[in-house]
């Protein structure tokens, strides 16, 4: 059994007085690749707020290192756990490496404002993510794709060994979703760090991901790798989604074949 | 980028930009102030004006300069510096770059305060202390009103914007119940003037500017961080609600002082932050260019109301034109298309 810096048990996570999830449990094991799966609403983006400390449990408490997250120093939250929301904005006429150097802010003081230190890790995360010759660009200039990896690089740039990411392939095309997963992975296998995801593609999910947690109404309904949880049961469960379950031919993983339409009937001769 | 190191990890950094536009300003504002102290009845060369500040000048001198004429530059300068900084709070603070006291209800709060006292009677630092009043409580209000599970930038807006309706609604009420008298001092108070100011209305707003302006200035990054959006900001360790309700707080008492000292005047704080941003040409806020801008502006909307124009208009008059002329023709030649 893994050990883990980020989780809770018996969450209660509610909006005012709507209780999206009631009794849940979760570990993000440490140095995994952690992708929360699940239909719509079934609270997986509640989860992540909760864990990033954006959202209070009404009923439990996350712990960071065994510390309530939410009595915790902001700041000192801020530079063990980064967090990458589904919609950022960039400020008008703000360019890449400005942007990227943002991500150096719990570092920095009144009096501190752009050490040595700084200069190096923003200049280090624009070229682990690609983006190290967009520096002078302007981010609104740039393709959707390209401002995905500008905003990993300022993730970066916070030098957290804990990173979560909400949906950080929506409104990408196909070619740039699976580039900014192929980066997570490198960063995650290169770099060592616990990268935790909401991803809405089961079959991304699948291939990625070291640690699955499948969603369903509130309740965790499975966890673990990939290979030994993703089965046509589960998926039927999770997603209510009849499906073969193949080997990926490309990496082994499971793949998610949805059944075909049912035909009513043979045409007749 | 300029950075500056000391060897004990100390690092400043600066935008050579910014530094050369605030510095500029700032020349420019005193050039207009020394112009500004040597105008009046009694003409002072600039070189008799820096005599008599520096401790050189004659008894007569030395009374029209510190009692008379410095005075109302002090004030022109404290409300100029009040409104570029707290509109650049603003802006910020509601993503919106038409968030301002005018829009946002405080003005009308203000000036709902001053128009009670003129219904019911009141001498000149009562009127003040009520439009400062007036203001604050008005800011609390909006603020009340648009909390919901913490203050948005788009809830504070429309709610201000409904206030600021009704106060208009209940401001229009009272000027119809006020004698004729006492409707045209409220109206030159709701133009926004600097005549016959006084070291004691100088003082109270000088005063929090010292106090205030320092914590803004210290609350600068993380209201840059909170531009990326509340999770992005929350996320590098800005604690969002909290900053917000400090700079909303810092900006409303700045606010509600300046029209306590002069009277609404209008437009300052709309425009100084925006051309403060173009002119440094730094993206998201920048507090120290628009609040030295908005001190220049002021001050010169001041000596053109009294040199270029008859009849020794209030400054609100001129605020308006050459703050918004200036920004008009700036947008119109601006060569970068997209950015507001």
């Amino acid at each position: 059994m893994s050990t883990s810096r980020l989780g809770g048990s018996g969450l209660r996570l509610a909006y005012d007085r709507r209780v999206v999830a009631e009794d849940l449990t979760v570990a993000v094991p440490d140095r995994s690749f952690t992708v929360i799966i699940g239909p719509n609403a079934c609270g997986k983006s509640t989860l992540l707020r909760a864990l990033s400390r954006l959202l209070k449990p009404t009923v439990g408490a996350v712990l960071l290192d065994g510390a309530d997250i939410r009595r915790l120093p902001a700041r000192a939250v801020a530079r063990t756990l980064g967090l990458l929301p589904q919609s950022p904005t960039a400020p008008d006429g703000i360019g890449v490496a400005e942007l990227v150097a943002r991500g150096r802010y719990p570092h920095q003081g009144l009096l501190r404002q752009w050490s040595p230190d700084d200069e190096r890790i923003v200049a280090e995360s624009m070229a682990a993510t690609g983006v190290d010759d967009l520096g002078d660009r302007l981010v609104d200039e740039l393709s959707g794709g390209q401002r995905q990896r500008v905003w990993l690089a300022m993730a970066l740039a916070q030098q957290t060994p804990l990173l979560l990411l909400d949906e950080p392939t929506t409104y990408l095309d196909i070619a740039h979703q699976i580039e900014v997963l192929d980066l997570c992975a490198r960063l995650h296998e290169e770099q060592g760090r616990t990268l935790v995801a909401v991803l809405h593609d089961l079959n991304h999910a699948a291939r990625y991901a070291t640690h699955l947690i499948a969603m369903r109404d509130g309740r965790v309904v499975a966890a673990g790798e990939p290979r030994r949880i993703v089965t046509a049961e589960l998926v039927e469960e999770v997603f209510g989604l009849p499906c073969r379950v193949i080997e990926d031919p490309e990496t082994g993983t499971p793949l998610v074949v949805p059944a075909a339409r049912a035909r009513v009937g043979t045409v007749a001769r | 980028m300029i950075v500056i190191r000391t060897p004990g990890r100390l690092s400043v950094r600066l935008q050579p930009r910014v530094l050369a536009v605030g510095t500029v300003c700032l020349l420019l504002t005193l050039a207009v102030g020394v112009l500004a102290v040597g105008h009046g009845e009694y003409p002072m060369s600039p070189t008799d004006v820096l005599r008599t500040l520096t401790g050189g000048g004659s008894p007569a001198e030395e009374f029209i300069v510190t009692q008379l004429r410095l005075p109302r530059l002090a004030t022109g300068l404290a409300v100029g510096t009040a409104l570029g900084l707290a509109g650049a709070v603003f802006q910020s603070l509601v993503r919106n770059p038409l968030g301002s006291p005018d829009v946002l209800g405080f003005t009308q709060g203000s000036a709902t305060g001053a128009l009670v006292v003129v219904a019911v009677g009141g001498g000149s630092a009562v009127l003040a202390g009520a439009a400062a009043l007036g203001g604050i409580v008005t800011g609390l209000l909006i603020y009340l009103i648009a909390w919901r599970r913490g203050v948005h930038g788009y809830r504070l807006v429309l709610v201000g914007i409904g206030v600021s309706a009704i106060l208009t609604g209940v401001n229009g009420y009272l000027m119809t119940r006020v004698p004729l008298m006492s409707a045209s001092r409220a109206m030159l108070w709701l133009t926004g003037s600097l005549d016959g100011r006084g070291w004691s209305d100088a003082v109270p707003l000088l005063a929090a500017l010292a106090v205030l302006m320092p914590a803004l200035l210290a609350c600068a990054p993380a209201l840059r961080m909170t531009e990326l959006g509340d999770d992005a900001a929350s996320g590098l360790g800005v604690r969002v609600q909290r900053t917000r309700m400090l700079l909303l707080a810092g900006a409303v008492l700045l606010v509600a002082l300046s029209a306590a000292a002069a009277g609404p005047v209008p437009f300052v704080a709309l425009t100084a932050p925006h051309l403060a941003r173009r002119l440094t040409r730094s993206p998201g806020v920048t507090l120290l260019p628009a609040a030295v801008i908005g001190a220049l502006i002021t001050v010169l909307a001041d000596q053109v109301a009294l040199r270029a124009l008859p009849g020794q208009l209030p400054v609100g008059v001129v605020t308006g034109v050459i703050g918004g002329g200036y920004l008009v023709w700036l947008l119109a030649t601006e060569r970068r298309a997209g950015r507001l």
